[in-house]
């Protein structure tokens, strides 16, 4: 199924999709309003893009100098080529601490390499923190955003889910309420935990320090409980300087939430006292990424969901339409890199309206990205033969002026005299909701050389 | 061939042209007066903001906190303020910190541009205290506060082991709805005291 | 006498001649000097967007043959002028005159604000207008600032407009959201883009609109097909029919 199918789904009840369009354009404008409030944020974005490009560029060295420094500190560094090898460490790890329970807070890289399922099926009971991925992972559903992951579920379902899974009073749903059950609910699994999994926002190279950024608290509460704390994160998280946190840190949640910065941001130098810290670096399609010029700028991205929240598709489709890890605008370009044949849609999955690309604090040029990729997809043939069929026979009638104004003189000949029930047949899917434009007696070419007949015969009378 | 050597290599294969790493000089925003911007912005993200002279006038503030006058599991690490009833440094699992209702807390320094409190595990035996705490004060030292995130991280070296977070506010979530809850796991409110 | 190549899209010049006409009495009006090269058809965008590059670059070709010896190109177009202006590297990089002829070509409301330097445009027009911003006028060619930049806001659009007598410019509650039409996307993705247009339409309606104006005839093609399905009291023009004066 494409991402049109599904999103023709989702649109279907027109009143919840008002509904979850509001909810995000609400974001949206309180990420405007927290911006303005940066006299020099486009400056901010672009020395932000600097220095990820910078990163990239050096990028053996700082992953390096970061597992040197880290492991200085008394971090154990791994490394992982995909994401079975990525599971398998952190099981292991949990394996050798007879780890049972296991506090994860959110990581979009190991909802990227499955690992739940993966721990699951071994025995060991994960828990997400972050209550809208805690809320996702009762409902058994995937998140449906990067940030806010339950952004698509009303707060009457969720009212349900927590009647059902925490036994909070039937029908209940005010939000204060659902959040102080949760909060009972998952202290208990914070004191329980034998070792908490985080992801990471940025590790610095010059420092070996890893920095995790939340509102909750759930990274901070379920790191400083249990002795042991596996960090799992892509090579790309990768920044040179503590100093450059200071860009980052500014455009980070002010593009993601509309904060001024995110209530725990925690810098993790070495383990506790008496603890383990152990870092998984991975890999999993990033290095593919990296070797192609035109896609290398996703690398820069940080996550902070303001593609999603400003695309007028993603507002209107729903995170799930996407089917992927990662939606919107920049899923759409991750997720064909992954796998271009189940993610052929997702490239089209835009109107290319560019507000992504304007709104993205590390000024990734996402919309020609979208482009880029769909000019791939045609190249490796995941294009619908019919689709590819049409721009052939519509370039050529394009490339011969004759044949151009030939067809359209027959069709706005043609069109006009069809009656209705013909033209709006079930194969004009322009004219399901949509009237189609008028079909005038002459084109502009024609009024404008008769025009300039009329004009030399004025001339020549003259 | 390692994990770690396969990485590499693939990265290496075409690494992207160098880019200078640019300078951040001239960076971050001066207030004019940094107190009131910082105050106004902690109260925008949910915090309480005094401003005290002394550490006198400090407990005086405190007797009229309301959270503060029912508690009874009080931690304090500052000397001279508060009441504390728990001894931080004999607790031997941070497990057992689950009912302290009040941690008077010291902040190194604060950040106007976004009401951030700079804390750190530096002589503190369990650091979870910082988000077991029902209640979260910080104090922190009125000529210690920066206006923006690059003096802050001018200030931050990270040259041994050690836990810092910039705390901003009491812990929050809006995953329900996008509605606003003040307390999600951590405190559910974050005073600040700027002294001096 | 400034001497330009006007470049009509393809569908106006199929569907809705009078955007073109009005071009071109809007360029007359200054004392353009304006030639109509009747070998032209289309950008090659349609191809360009769908991906097919392999049928986007001979219309990319035919296009650079048939403008790049005028002084300028002038398009009534926002989407078709950044296509020239920001794509035809993929399908002509280096060939000669190619630098120039982006840097020379168009889109109409630009050329009237950068190139004829025109601050106020004679003519009445005593309506409640809403203007369209065009994504690709908007962020790719930058007529106007877009609401997710910072900055100070500029527009090479709605002060010709403004400068027309009786005219109300609307305020609407989104500024610059994407109507949906995204050329193929209005098919491909039919059930999106038309939510997306009737979610402008619904702005604008609460607005007061009573003209839906814009740069780009292929948005309001999609807005006006879903305005007269649903039987709305608004009318669509392109600007030049305002500018026009007719």
């Amino acid at each position: 199924m494409d991402h049109s199918t599904r999103a023709a789904q989702f649109i279907r009840n027109e009143a919840r999709v008002h509904w979850h369009d509001q909810a995000l354009w609400y974001v949206r404008v309180k990420r405007d309003k927290m911006a303005q409030s940066v006299p020099e944020w486009e400056n901010l974005r672009e020395i932000a893009a600097q220095i990820k490009a910078h990163t990239m560029s050096r990028l053996p060295d700082y992953l390096e100098m970061f597992e040197e420094n880290a492991t200085r500190l008394g971090a154990k560094v791994h490394w992982a080529v995909d994401a079975r090898e990525h599971n398998e460490t952190v099981y292991q790890i949990l394996k050798n601490h007879g780890v049972q329970r296991v506090v994860k807070s959110k990581s979009m890289l190991t909802e990227e390499c499955h690992l739940n399922p993966f721990l699951e099926a071994r025995g060991i009971e994960v828990v997400d923190t972050d209550l809208g991925e805690r809320i996702v992972q009762l409902a058994q559903e995937p998140p449906s955003h990067i940030v806010l992951p339950a952004i698509h579920k009303k707060k009457e379902e969720i009212g349900e889910l927590f009647h059902r899974y925490l036994h909070t009073e039937k029908g209940a749903s005010d939000p204060t309420y659902l959040t102080e059950s949760a909060r009972g609910h998952l202290r208990e699994k914070f004191l329980k935990a034998d070792a908490g999994i985080t992801g990471v926002n940025f590790a610095i190279a010059e420092t070996g320090g890893l920095v995790i950024c939340t509102n909750e608290g759930n990274a901070d509460m379920g790191t400083s409980l249990p002795p042991l704390h596996i960090a799992c994160m892509g090579f790309e998280k990768l920044i040179p300087r503590a100093r450059d946190l200071g860009v980052f840190l500014r455009l980070l949640a002010r593009s993601a939430t509309g904060q001024p910065i995110t209530t725990y941001s925690a810098h993790f130098h070495g383990p506790r006292p008496g603890g383990e810290l152990h870092i998984v670096i991975v890999d999993n399609g990033r290095s593919q990424i990296l070797q192609k010029p035109e896609f290398r700028r996703t690398l820069s991205c940080i996550r902070c969901g303001a593609c999603m929240n400003t695309c007028p598709v993603y507002r209107r489709s729903g995170g799930h339409s996407y089917d992927s890890v990662v939606p919107g605008p920049i899923g759409s370009i991750l997720s064909p890199a992954q796998d271009p044949q189940r993610y052929y849609s997702l490239p089209f999955a835009s109107s290319l309206c560019g507000s992504c690309t304007d709104v993205c604090p590390v000024k990734i040029d996402l919309h020609h990205q979208l482009l880029a990729w769909r000019k791939e997809l045609v190249l490796q043939g995941l294009i619908p033969f019919s689709k590819r069929l049409t721009m052939k026979v519509v370039g050529w009638v394009f490339q011969n002026t004759w044949a151009y104004e030939g067809t359209g003189r027959l069709v706005r000949w043609i069109v006009p005299k069809l009656p209705r029930s013909v033209l709006y047949n079930r194969w004009n899917v322009w004219g399901k909701q949509r009237e189609l434009p008028p079909f005038p007696k002459e084109s502009f070419r024609e009024m404008y050389r008769k025009r300039k007949v009329q004009g030399s015969e004025a001339r020549n009378r003259k | 061939m390692t994990s770690k050597q396969t990485i590499l290599q693939a990265i290496k294969k075409s690494l992207p042209p160098e880019v200078p790493l640019p300078d951040l000089q001239g960076l971050g925003v001066c207030y004019e007066n940094p107190e009131a911007q910082f105050a106004e912005i902690l109260k925008a993200v949910g915090g309480s903001f005094f401003r005290v002279k002394d550490i006198e006038a400090l407990n005086r503030e405190l007797k009229n906190l309301k959270f503060y006058q029912n508690a009874r599991k009080i931690v304090s690490l500052l000397p001279g303020v508060g009441e504390p009833t728990v001894d931080l440094e004999s607790v031997e699992d941070p497990h057992h910190l689950e009912d302290v209702e009040v941690a008077i807390l010291k902040g190194e320094f604060a950040v106007a541009e976004n009401g951030a409190v700079w804390v750190t595990d530096r002589g503190l035996r369990h650091r979870a205290i910082y988000f077991i705490t029902q209640h979260l004060i910080l104090v922190v030292e009125a000529h210690q506060l920066v206006h923006n995130m690059h003096q802050a991280y001018e200030r931050l070296a990270f040259i041994n082991p050690g836990y810092g977070a910039f705390i901003s506010g009491p812990s929050k979530t809006a995953d329900i709805e996008q509605a606003l809850v003040i307390g999600a796991h951590g405190p559910r409110s974050c005073t600040v005291f700027l002294v001096g | 006498m400034i001497k330009v190549g006007l470049f009509i899209p393809c569908y106006i010049d199929q569907l809705y001649p009078q955007v073109g006409m009005a071009t071109l009495k809007v360029l007359e009006r200054f004392n353009v000097e304006v030639d109509y090269p009747l070998d032209q058809t289309c950008c090659g965008q349609p191809m360009a967007n769908a991906g097919c590059a392999a049928d986007a670059a001979p219309l990319a070709e035919k296009f650079y043959r048939i403008f790049k010896d005028y002084p300028y190109v002038v398009c009534p177009s926002g989407s078709c002028t950044s296509m020239v202006r920001n794509h035809y590297d993929d399908y002509l990089k280096g060939k000669p005159g190619l630098e120039e002829l982006k840097k020379k070509t168009f889109e109409l409301c630009e050329f009237l604000t950068d190139v004829l330097k025109l601050e106020k445009i004679e003519g009445r027009f005593p309506y409640r207008v809403g203007l369209h911003q065009s994504c690709h006028g908007l962020r790719e060619l930058r007529l106007a600032k877009s609401s997710e930049r910072m900055g100070n806001p500029f527009s090479k659009v709605s002060p010709l407009l403004e400068s027309l007598e009786g005219i109300t410019l609307v305020k609407l509650s989104r500024p610059d959201e994407c109507c949906g039409f995204g050329g193929t996307f209005a098919v491909g993705e039919e059930a999106v883009s038309c939510m997306m247009g009737k979610d402008r339409i619904a702005d604008h309606e609460q607005s007061g609109t009573e003209v839906l104006t814009g740069v780009d005839m292929s948005c309001l093609m999609h807005l006006d097909g879903l305005i007269r399905r649903a039987g709305k009291p608004i009318r669509v023009m392109h600007i030049a029919e305002i500018l026009a004066g007719d």
